[in-house]
């Protein structure tokens, strides 16, 4: 496939670098130097150029491309470059925007500007943030199958029950499967005598219902309890939406901001929510305002260094479990090993987004797990698959080593695939790979 | 210093609404020639607004672009006063006794423009019908406000009416309806028509049914147009007392739809009920008249001898409820008998008023509404001194400077009020008349919040006539200042309205 990504920011470099082993990746740079980075950093072309210009475009060769993503810093950039492309090819565009007012206009007809599909990135962490807080522990959440197959990703807390117990005792539910085990770079998949250790992380793909009720097993035991009350740090767009499908899922809102004129507007447009005009840091406030009876803090703050401030903070004055925006990807590990529970960075979420969405070419939806150790995939068997009437028992064998089949879903109902469960035509199923067996995995169904 | 006011503009619309004038007094001439009654009165009214008004668009200018805050504020301050002026004419003509005196006519002028209701006839039996009817008409034109006068002045005014209009704040969601003013205006119009001529239908068919044998054409025609309007001149000297039960009933509905924002009728009659499901200016305003109301009528059943539990009683409490919060003022029965604390609640329900964008008067149900909103969030701030709570009316935010006018309104109100009831007394005690401080403070009340009826001397059976003439010019200008919502009149009073 030949992918033609303009903007080579985090988000673009990103997708460049998961998409240029198979695929034939150039790269459209305004930045000289990006350019020259990105030669010898990835196996990409680089042209350097105004991404909305069609002199630009047709010197990338867009006019063969089968994919253009824009990905740049500005929505307005994606948009027009979107619609440039339409003008000159056939090829089928993805752009990034922040604005959520451009994806509600998307939304209406699904090929407004020209573009064919769009992500939001303030939704999508919002959306991401919002998942993971929902589950106790939870670093990672994707929805399969409609919903119906949830993944998730725990950190095993070492006071949780589950800790120290086999896989096969921790296998209380009927419609979950443990997937993995990722203890320190490894990924193990598990048999029934395996170990759960604490600080292991643990993905399993399971009903939605089952995973929560996982969730709180796995929980160190003061998480366990289930979120009522939300307090949210800054008032970026993404702090807006996490306050929001808060607000529309029952939850208390608290939300902090400094800024009076934005404090003002996050109060006309939040009603059920509780705004704050102060600062995030101020000690005094945040305990006469029993911040820590909240059982999460989110920090949305522009600036890393304050979020991971406020998150300490709170975190020592008692929240029960705190989550961060990170704007700079080699501080996820570092806000995590501090005491942030989750750290989330929006660009990230979007690079995942739109390779995952590149991906669905093969496989119905694809999740990837630490960013590239491990994907989880979604089929639907067709007539000829080889995995079509058979149990999963004979498939396995057939199959690289390592894939785990996680669920099952058929004519939308949930099956929990054990390994003489039958395997039929029309069947949803999601399964483990480590990175290594990944692609050849779905290209084999 | 220079006047900074191109009063030419304000000339040419004031000019404009004498001469459509001229044509509304076509109705009492007809009604004269009806009953074969003087046509002179009339006549020389008309004379009068046509030759003023031609004169006035003769030496006034005509152009939108030179209508600012400041000559909206002159044209709406004097178009009332002229209109007054005017109205008094066949009063004075035409008028029998008292009423023929100009002081007498011009408070009775007055009071019909401006939808107050109090009056000073005592003889009605001795008046013209065409008389009568042109003070039920006058109100009716007053029921609207500035929008029904002042239609075809903002045809020809386009832009420039857009300040004609804030300066009437009551209809201050009416420019929503349609982009173009005059169209808004037009509807609001029909609307109003259509809503004058259901009740004449309504009033009828009570009639023909049997249930309102009493209620003659005549009658009909002369209510529905005081009480859509929510103005509550009557013809009959006990007003809708001289009705029977139905009628009365049939009052309450169309006082209390009459003070309803004519905007949210528009949609309701459109079919579409959403919009007054949402407003909750219209669940605070109607939780107002049946709280208000199941009040009274508990009062009324407490204390011994005030009616017996039953329809009658809880018709008496309802219709005085409705009478007063709407500000229309008719009455079925002499509520100054009831017992003082029933009084005092309808004392202080004349503060309240109907919903904003109708024909009601007083403080009016938003404003108290945001203020109780305002209040609520100012006690939660005091223990979340951080804390940022938009005021919020119907899901959406009010702005915190509307807030500041609210109040200040408000405050406003209450000072002019105790202002207007301290010189009655006063002024009272000057001629010897005997004047009780509640009597003084209804009285006040009634003509500055444009109700009508108030206490004692003034009491719903009974008229203000016995007041000193000075007590009648007082409360002419309480009428007119309070019918314009004080700030226009204000506004005029500042040195910087006269300057640059």
């Amino acid at each position: 496939m030949r992918v033609v990504i303009i903007g080579a920011g985090q988000v673009g470099e990103s997708i460049a670098a998961d998409l240029d082993e198979s695929n034939e990746v150039i790269v459209v740079e305004e930045d000289p130097e990006r350019c020259e980075e990105l030669t010898y950093g990835l196996d990409v072309l680089t042209i350097n150029g105004d991404g909305t210009s069609v002199d630009t475009l047709e010197e990338a060769g867009v006019a063969d491309a089968d994919m253009v993503i824009a990905s740049t810093d500005d929505d307005e950039t994606n948009i027009v470059a979107c619609s440039t492309v339409k003008a000159i090819s056939e090829a089928f565009t993805i752009a990034r925007v922040k604005k959520t007012e451009y994806l509600k206009t998307w939304r209406r007809s699904n090929t407004a500007f020209g573009i064919d599909f769009m992500v939001c990135t303030n939704l999508l962490t919002a959306q991401s943030i919002v998942r993971v807080v929902g589950l106790p522990g939870a670093l990672d959440v994707d929805p399969f199958a409609g919903g119906k197959v949830q993944m998730a990703e725990f950190e095993v807390a070492p006071d949780s029950d589950v800790a120290g117990q086999t896989v096969a005792e921790a296998d209380r539910f009927d419609s979950l499967t443990f997937a993995a085990l990722l203890r320190e770079d490894a990924v193990i998949i598990p048999t029934g005598e395996t170990v759960i250790e604490g600080e292991d992380r643990l993905v399993v793909i399971g009903s939605p219902g089952s995973v929560r009720e996982f969730a709180s097993t796995v929980a160190s035991i003061d998480e366990q309890d289930e979120v009522n009350e939300v307090v949210v740090v800054g008032g970026s767009e993404v702090g807006y939406h996490v306050a929001r499908l808060f607000e529309e899922r029952d939850v208390s809102v608290r939300y902090i901001e400094q800024d009076a004129d934005r404090a003002r507007e996050l109060a006309e447009d939040l009603p059920n929510a509780v705004v704050l005009q102060s600062d995030a840091t101020d000690v005094d406030f945040l305990e006469r305002e029993h911040i820590a009876d909240a059982d999460v803090l989110v920090s949305t703050l522009d600036s890393d260094e304050k979020n991971l401030l406020a998150c300490l903070l709170s975190k020592r004055l008692g929240v029960g479990r705190t989550v961060s925006i990170v704007d700079s990807d080699p501080y996820i590990d570092l806000f995590e090993t501090v005491g942030v529970d989750v750290a989330i960075s929006p660009r990230a979420v979007v690079a995942e987004e739109i390779t995952r969405f590149t991906r669905e070419g093969t496989a119905e939806n694809v999740a990837l797990i630490e960013s590239d150790k491990a994907e989880v995939i979604e089929i639907e068997v067709g007539e000829d698959s080889p995995l079509a009437g058979r149990t999963i028992l004979d498939s396995v064998a057939d199959l690289p080593e390592r894939v785990v089949f996680g669920a099952i879903t058929r004519n939308g109902a949930f099956v929990t695939p054990r390994g003489d469960t039958v395997i039929e035509a029309g069947d949803h199923v999601v399964a483990f790979a480590p990175a290594d067996v990944a692609e050849g995995l779905t290209a084999r169904l | 210093m220079s006047l900074r006011v191109d009063w030419r503009v304000s000339a040419g619309i004031l000019g404009r609404v004498l001469r459509w004038l001229t044509l509304a007094l076509a109705v009492p001439v007809v009604a004269a020639l009806w009953y074969d009654e003087a046509l002179g009165p009339f006549l020389a009214a008309a004379a009068v607004s046509l030759a003023v008004g031609l004169s006035l668009e003769r030496i006034g200018r005509w152009d939108a672009e030179n209508v600012g805050p400041r000559e909206a504020y002159l044209a709406v301050s004097l178009v009332w006063l002229a209109i007054a002026l005017v109205g008094a004419v066949p009063f004075v003509l035409g008028g029998a006794g008292a009423i023929a005196r100009p002081e007498y006519a011009l408070f009775e002028s007055m009071s019909g423009i401006t939808t107050t209701g109090a009056t000073v006839v005592v003889d009605f039996g001795a008046q013209p019908r065409s008389l009568l009817l042109w003070r039920s008409l006058l109100q009716w034109l007053g029921g609207l406000g500035i929008l029904a006068l002042a239609t075809a002045v903002l045809a020809t005014l386009g832009v420039g009416g857009a300040q004609l209009m804030e300066t009437e704040s009551q209809l201050e969601d009416v420019n929503k309806l349609t982009p173009r003013l005059i169209d808004t205006a037009r509807i609001i119009w029909g609307l109003y028509v259509l809503l004058t001529v259901g009740t004449v239908g309504l009033l009828l068919a009570l009639r023909v049914s049997g249930l309102a044998p009493e209620m003659t054409p005549y009658d009909a025609v002369a209510h529905a147009f005081t009480s859509i309007s929510t103005s509550g001149f009557s013809p009959r000297p006990d007003s809708a007392g001289a009705f029977s039960p139905a009628v009365q009933w049939a009052f309450v509905l169309v006082m209390t739809v009459g003070a309803t924002n004519f905007v949210l009728l528009y949609h309701l009659l459109g079919g579409d009920r959403s919009r007054i499901r949402r407003s909750d200016e219209f669940r605070f305003y109607v939780a107002v008249l049946a709280g208000a109301s199941a009040l009274v009528f508990a009062l009324l059943l407490v204390t011994p001898g005030n009616g017996p539990l039953g329809e009658e009683t809880l018709r008496h409490s309802a219709f005085q409820v409705v009478s007063i919060v709407t500000t229309t003022g008719y009455a079925t029965l002499d509520y100054t008998v009831w017992p003082a604390s029933a009084k005092h609640v309808l004392f202080m329900l004349m503060f309240v008023g109907g919903m904003a964008g109708s024909t009601t008067c007083s403080v009016k149900a938003l404003r108290w509404l945001v203020i109780l909103r305002a209040f609520r969030r100012d006690l939660y701030t005091t223990v979340h001194p951080e804390a940022v709570r938009p005021v919020r009316l119907s899901g959406r935010p009010v702005d915190e400077e509307a807030v500041q006018d609210i109040y200040a309104y408000t405050l406003l109100v209450i000072v002019g009020f105790f202002l207007g009831a301290v010189l009655l007394v006063v002024d009272a005690a000057r001629v010897g008349l005997a004047l009780s401080e509640f009597e003084a403070l209804g009285a006040a009340a009634s003509t500055f919040l444009n109700i009508g009826p108030a206490f004692g001397l003034a009491g719903p059976f009974d008229s203000y006539a016995p007041f000193p003439r000075s007590s009648k010019l007082l409360m002419t200008v309480l009428m007119w200042v309070g019918r314009l919502e004080i700030v226009p009149v204000l506004v005029l009073l500042t040195p910087a309205y006269w300057r640059s």
